[in-house]
This record gives C-alpha cells, structure tokens and sequence, in this order.
C-alpha cells in the first residue's frame, strides 16, 4: 500500500494542530483531515487560560502534565511566532481564583490541599490570601471578594491568535491540509491505515485521532476507547478597555486587546454549567462582584460552546494494542496543553511509543469497575 | 460640511465637544450635532489608532463611540443631545480608571 502520508492527523482543532504543528517540526511528512468552517470547534470559543492550579484532584500525573505544559508555553509560543510570524500573547503573571464567600474560600484551600496531598503530586507554591492582600496586587476587586488563591504557574493567552497561529504554522511546514474532509471510517490495513469520507480515501502510515467529540465514534474504529460527551461552557465578552485587570481569574479575565472576557470555568468548585439565560446572568453577577468596574462596560457577545470531556475528566493519550500506529488525543483543556502536544506527545507519537509516564491516561482507566 | 435642514426649528441646546462650547437642536442625535459642529473624526481605534466617524448612524455599527459626560464608548448616535452635555472624541480604548463606577442592575 502507498502511503500518501507517514502520519494523518484527523481533526484540526488545537489538539490536532498541536501535535501537527510538533511532527512536522520533528520532520515528518504530515496530513491533517479536518471538516469545514462551520464544524463544532472547542477550539474557536474558548477562554483562552494556561492554567494549572487547582487542576488534577484525582489523577495527580494530569496535575504535573499540566504544569509541564504550562512551563513549555513560553518556548512553544516563540517557535509558533517564528513560523507563523504571529504573536499569541501568551503572557504567564499568575492566575487567582476568586473567592465571595468565606464557604468557597475553605472549598478553594481545601482543594489544594486534597491535590498536593496526593502521592507524586506536583508541590508546587500557591499563596492564600485575604482581602486586603489580593486588593494590593488587583486594586479593581470589590469589597464583597472574601480573599483569593494565587498560583504564578498560571496565564493566559490569544486564544483566536493561537488556534491561527498553528494552522499557519503547520501549512509553512509543510503539512497537507485538507478541510472539508470529515472522516467517515478508518480501515486497518496490513501496514497502515486507509482512511475514507465522501471525499475519497487516503492511505497513511498511521493516524492520530484528534477530532474531538467525534473521537467517541472513531476511536473504537482502531481498537481505542474516547468515550467523551459534550460539556456546555459559556462566555460573555465586553467591549475593548483600557487595561484594569493586571492577572487572569478563573472566570474573568483581560484579552491583550483590551476586552474582557467573562466564563464558567470547569474548574470552577460548586459551580453547575448548563445553558440557560440564569447561568448567563450569575456569572455576570458574579464578576462584577469581584470587580465592580465592570458593571459599566458594555457587553458585546455571549456564546456558548461545547466542552471535549472524557467521563472522569481527564485526557485521553493511547495507542492501540489490537492495531499499533493508530493514536487518539483528546482533552478539556486543549489551550493549557498545547504545549505539551506540540513538544511532548508529539514526539512520542514519531517514535512510536508513549511512554511508561503516559500509561495513566490510557481509556482503559475508565474500564475499571468504579466502588459504588 | 453638513447643515441643518432650514425648517429644524426646535430649542437650542449648549453643550461642549472636546472642551470647546457649540450649540444644537432638541431632538438631534449627540452624533449629528457633533457632525454640524465640524467634528468629524469622533475617536480612534483601539488597536490600530486609526481614525472613525459616525457610519451607519443608527446604531449598528459602533464607529460612533464617544465619551459623554466621563463615560466612554457611548455610541453617539443613539444618544440624544441634552443641555449642558460634555462630549469628548475618544482616544483609543474606553479608560474606566477615571470614570465614576456605575451601579450593577440588581
Ligand atoms: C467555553 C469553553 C472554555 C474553554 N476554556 C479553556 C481554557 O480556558 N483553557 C484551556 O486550556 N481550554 C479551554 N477550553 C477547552 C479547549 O477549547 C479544548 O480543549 C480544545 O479546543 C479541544 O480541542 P480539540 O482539537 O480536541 O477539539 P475541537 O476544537 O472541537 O476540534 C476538533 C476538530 O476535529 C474536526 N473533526 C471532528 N470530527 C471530524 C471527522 N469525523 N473528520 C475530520 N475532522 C473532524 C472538527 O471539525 C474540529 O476542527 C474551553 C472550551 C470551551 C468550550
Ligand atoms: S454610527 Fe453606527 S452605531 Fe453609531
């Protein structure tokens, strides 16, 4: 069988073109096969955070594969500008977590706790802070903040930028981008893979499986499980301001622009996301409680968009037994881990291998009967 | 550059645009008057300092955004013209640092 290509990437989402954007700079002949404009994109309607903290209460190597990430966003982003010649604007000045009531801030402080106190968990530093504290390094708080959790691992960058950014990147190296090719079937052959959509078919050395919530239907296709079901996040963006907010919070935060971005973090304790017009409104609320400036600042989107969420949570990375050069790939927190796609996985992907540290997020994981 | 229409006979209203005291009519948009006072350029861009007008003039949009009595990006045309008003061209992106903090509808 002639390969068209030594790997096919399915899915140009940020999770795709990350690990895209890594083997093609490892020098590997790349195809990516992607849908139209108009497909499903976590990547295009996300909140745009690097963020570590509070992340992995469970899987403490998730917590220590997010730092890893977030500690590679800054060489990431430079090798992004050097070859798209676009400037995500990451920026890494640390993150809060915001508390309005004495009952979240223990939930914040006790998360923390319950995360480091895991076995091979990262110790990395975090600082409780009270009111006053956190007013002199985010003078716009209000008076109803209770006090907050501040982590310098955390950032933030331009995610409409970033998700450009890699797919410019990946054309200039040389990648075979075709969209408007959703996949509808992936065949193991006897030394790759062919894969088959309306539009035709292509042979590939072996094939990443990257398409987010479509991965659920096409993992089993090559012997993987990705069991994930969408998740409904919403954002809320203001007009452009002058900069006031200095540090990204969990669910607010200042673009490089100047706008200002509201949304339901995940990560977020206690707190319930669904789409209805209440959630909407509480989150507002919620963020001018934290910052009452924002109260006179016009709002000039929402949207809501659909999460990538495996059932405990956390990612997905595997090869498959039954048919080896088949991979899938596939997180929540696609922005954050980008990274590590691009730096990490994708070199383990060339080489044929993830690695002893990786087993922890093989789908098998979810196999294992759960105590009622 | 424009004029008024000769049967605009309504009140005269005063009000100030960048410092400088003009007059218009009740019933005129904050836009209009400023277009008869001969100003044109009401702002600059955000991002890449360019120079906007009033466009579409009724509301969609956002060329016309001006800062009105301390409160910036309010969109001059949709705003009537009242007496003693005080209407800056806006510089680049609204600036709430100096601006009095409005209430959160409850
Ligand atoms: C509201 C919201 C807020 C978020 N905030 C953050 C945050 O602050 N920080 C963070 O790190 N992450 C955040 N995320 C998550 C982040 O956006 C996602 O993790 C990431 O975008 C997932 O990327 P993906 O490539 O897996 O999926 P997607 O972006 O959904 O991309 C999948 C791609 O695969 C293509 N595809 C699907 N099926 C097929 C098929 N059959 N054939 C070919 N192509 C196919 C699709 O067209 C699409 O291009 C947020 C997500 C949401 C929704
Ligand atoms: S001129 Fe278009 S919104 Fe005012």
């Amino acid at each position: 069988m002639k390969h068209e290509a030594d790997i096919t990437v399915i899915g140009g989402g940020l999770v795709g073109t990350a690990i895209a954007f890594g083997l093609a700079q490892d020098g590997a002949r790349v195809m990516m096969l992607d849908e139209g404009d108009i497909a499903r994109r976590a990547s295009r309607a996300n909140f745009a955070l690097v963020w570590v903290q509070a992340k992995g209460i469970g899987m403490p190597e998730y917590a220590t594969w997010s730092k890893v990430s977030a500690d590679g966003w800054a060489e990431f982003a430079e090798m992004l500008a050097d070859v798209s010649d676009i400037d995500v604007a990451f920026e890494r000045p640390g993150g809060f977590m915001m508390c309005l009531s004495e009952a979240e801030m223990e939930a914040r402080v006790r998360g923390m706790k319950v995360l480091q106190a895991q076995p091979g968990a990262p110790l990395y530093p975090y600082e409780i802070l009270d009111h006053a504290q956190t007013k002199k390094r985010m003078p716009a708080i209000g008076p109803d903040v209770v006090g907050s959790v501040y982590c310098d691992l955390d950032g933030h960058v331009n995610s409409l930028r970033l998700f450009r950014a890699l797919h410019v990147a990946i054309a200039r190296l040389g990648v075979s981008y075709r969209p408007e090719h959703a996949v509808e079937a992936i065949v193991p052959e006897k030394d790759g893979f062919r894969i088959r959509g309306p539009w035709g078919e292509v042979a590939t050395g072996r094939v990443v499986i990257a398409a987010g919530l479509d991965n659920a239907r096409l993992a089993p296709m090559v012997g993987l499980l990705a069991p994930v079901v969408p998740s409904k996040g919403q954002i809320i963006v203001t007009e452009k301001a002058a900069r006031f907010l200095d540090y990204p919070v969990s669910t607010v935060r200042q673009t490089d622009e100047g706008g200002v971005m509201v949304g339901d973090s995940q990560e977020d304790l206690g707190f319930d996301t669904q789409v209805t017009y209440p959630v909407i409104s509480l989150m507002a609320q919620r963020a001018v409680r934290m910052f009452p400036a924002l109260a006179g600042l016009n709002v000039v989107r929402t949207w809501s968009a659909s999460r990538v969420m495996s059932p405990d949570g956390f990612p997905i990375y595997e090869q498959s037994r039954q048919f080896p050069g088949a991979f899938v790939a596939t997180c929540h927190s696609g922005v954050t881990l980008a990274a590590a796609h691009a730096l990490r996985l994708a070199i383990y992907i060339q080489d044929g291998r993830l690695p002893e540290q990786m087993a922890c997020f093989s789908a098998r994981r979810l196999n294992v009967p759960q105590a009622a | 550059m424009f004029r008024r229409l000769p049967e605009s006979d309504t009140a005269t209203l005063r009000f100030k645009i960048d410092g400088r005291p003009a007059t218009g009519r009740a019933g005129e948009s904050v836009a209009a008057a400023m277009l008869a006072a001969g100003v044109v350029t009401c702002r600059t861009t955000p991002i890449g300092g360019q120079k906007r007008a009033p466009y579409c003039l009724m509301g969609v949009c956002f060329e016309c955004l001006v800062t009105i009595d301390g409160i910036g990006n309010r969109q001059a045309c949709l705003i009537p013209l009242t007496e003693g008003m005080d209407i800056r061209s806006q510089d680049g992106a609204r600036d709430m640092a100096g601006e009095p903090v409005t209430e959160a509808a409850p």
